[in-house]
């Protein structure tokens, strides 16, 4: 690898060099190293566009490290991966995209991951998208994700896009179980002229699923972020949608959380806020002796932490 | 040394007509521990707030050891050696009592340093230091951690706006005691707005602000019998009522 692809590499997996237990790495559309281990099994799809993850049942305190890096310009990627998580694991699984895009045509990668949690199966996944170059070339993600959670699994979904991303349109699904938890949390910060489009949609389908999608954003110059959600209650549920927004600038942000309950024992609970940044903030943070600018950047930094 | 030199500070009112909150201050502040009191309404806050640099005075002058400080901005001032507690401290999403504590202190601490100032203030930095300050944590224990950020920075020149107001009885105690504690350590200036009898006691001196005046300043032993036997300035339906 190269310094470009080690610095994108620490970017959106914080690692430093080959990590423990199973990874998948691509680089600029082609597999760039591959580590399978007795409970986490890789296999190319046919056509060499993705791959399918086999954890089996049963699997604890297991990682498994994926990362995608473009770092020539002009390229799209396309992958499809499934995630087949078997019953009782418990693994952390830590994804990402970093696009380094010196030239001046359009970068792009679109990712469709599905998630199959098994019964009781506790997973963690971790998902950072991150761009640079000094080219006028367009850097794109869109990825997908699908989720299907079985009775009593718990899946956590730690998502961030902090960085040089022009354009991004990410779509979530999930579809749960009795049982079944889903947690999102969603990190977005928007600058430039780039635009954002993010939609969950969750369906709580089983007796006692419950699901919390929070995200948390800032648009800043002349970027525009639209915040799609709709948590759809089927059964005895509890759904919780949250939206907050710091605007700056001239940015532009519609945050849309929608609820739909379907049954009467389903508890849905939506929230929506977008405002500038406290000026009690600032001036708490300068009578520390932080500059107006300084204060503005730890409060962000904070408020994406 | 802080002096104010005829600070006068004039808002519009609603209906566009020029109000005086504070109207030709002169005082000098040279003592450890000064108590500042006066009738709600009377122009305390709006003064802590001048010294600080959040108000910028309609006229007049503020000198720090001699030192003009009426045009310098709030993180000037704050570099120079003033601190000051808010009456309602504000909340933060995403940023830790540990993330304040350290940016008060200007650098990053060991989680044993953090937690010397936290346990100064009452609170156990075990369940405290990684906690985010926002909703979660009651009025009471934002203060103290307001409390705490000052003990951190160590500046010389350090304003409490009603540190007490919104604790709890039992904690009230302990909160005394911390700016007993204070007084004894301070090498340089504390300024505490207050209306306790407690804090004015421990005060080595006590400056009265009242319908934006200084009404009275002087030793604590001169001013506070004063103050214990007199009614407040009131209209004389209210003072009938007392």
């Amino acid at each position: 690898m190269n310094k470009i692809q080690l610095d994108l590499l620490e970017q959106i997996a914080g690692i430093h060099e080959i990590p423990q237990g199973a990874f998948n790495f691509r680089i600029d559309g082609e597999a760039a190293g591959r580590n399978t281990t007795e409970n986490i099994d890789i296999v190319t799809k046919e056509g060499g566009q993705g791959i399918d993850i086999f954890i089996k049942p049963g699997t604890k305190n297991e990682s498994l490290h994926m990362p995608v890096i473009l770092s020539k310009t002009g390229m799209v990627d396309l992958v499809y991966n499934d995630f087949h998580i078997g019953e009782d694991c418990d693994v952390t699984i830590v994804a990402g995209c970093g696009i380094h895009n010196g030239g001046d045509e359009k970068s792009q990668h679109d990712g469709i991951h599905r998630f199959f949690v098994g019964k009781n199966a506790r997973i963690k996944y971790i998902e950072k998208h991150y761009g640079q170059g000094d080219g006028k070339g367009e850097n794109v993600m869109n990825p997908t994700t699908e989720i299907y959670i079985e009775k009593g699994g718990y899946m956590e979904m730690e998502t961030a896009q902090i960085k040089g991303i022009n354009s991004t349109d990410r779509k979530t699904f999930a579809k749960l179980d009795e049982d079944a938890t889903l947690i999102v949390k969603e990190k977005l910060m928007t600058h430039g002229n780039q635009y954002a489009e993010t939609n969950f949609d969750v369906e709580l389908n089983g007796e006692n699923s419950s699901a919390h999608v929070v995200s948390r954003s800032v648009a800043k110059d002349n970027s525009k972020q639209l915040f799609l959600s709709n948590i759809k209650g089927n059964n005895r549920c509890s759904g919780h949608t949250e939206c907050d927004a710091i605007i700056m600038d001239s940015a532009v942000v519609k945050a849309v959380p929608e609820i739909t309950a379907a049954h009467v024992e389903a508890s849905l609970i939506h929230e929506a806020a977008i405002g500038k940044i406290a000026g009690e903030q600032i001036i708490k943070l300068m009578t520390l002796g932080l500059s107006e600018k300084e204060a503005e950047e730890q409060i962000i930094s904070g408020f994406l932490k | 040394m802080l002096e104010l030199q005829n600070v006068s500070y004039v808002v519009k009112d609603e209906n566009n007509v020029d109000k005086a909150i504070l109207k030709d201050i002169s005082v000098k502040i040279n003592d450890r521990f000064v108590a500042v009191t006066g009738p709600n309404g009377g122009g305390k806050s709006t003064l802590a707030k001048i010294i600080a640099g959040i108000y910028a005075p309609t006229s007049g002058k503020i000198l720090l050891d001699g030192v003009d400080i009426t045009e310098l901005s709030i993180t000037e001032r704050a570099k120079m050696g003033i601190s000051f507690a808010f009456q309602q401290p504000v909340r933060f999403k995403g940023i830790t009592v540990k993330d304040l504590i350290c940016l008060a202190a200007g650098k990053n601490l060991k989680i044993s340093e953090a937690c010397e100032y936290l346990s100064e203030v009452g609170l156990c930095a075990r369940d405290y230091i990684n906690r985010e300050v926002n909703a979660s944590l009651s009025g009471g224990e934002l203060k103290r951690i307001e409390i705490a950020m000052i003990i951190a920075r160590g500046t010389k020149f350090s304003v409490f706006d009603e540190p007490e107001a919104g604790i709890d009885l039992w904690s009230f105690n302990n909160l005394i005691q911390v700016f007993e504690n204070m007084h004894k350590k301070i090498k340089g200036t504390i300024l505490i707005i207050s209306h306790q009898e407690r804090i004015l006691d421990i005060a080595d001196k006590i400056l009265v602000v009242a319908d934006g005046r200084v009404a009275d300043f002087g030793v604590k032993k001169d001013i506070l019998p004063g103050l214990l036997s007199s009614k407040q300035i009131a209209c004389k339906t209210l003072i009938d009522k007392l």
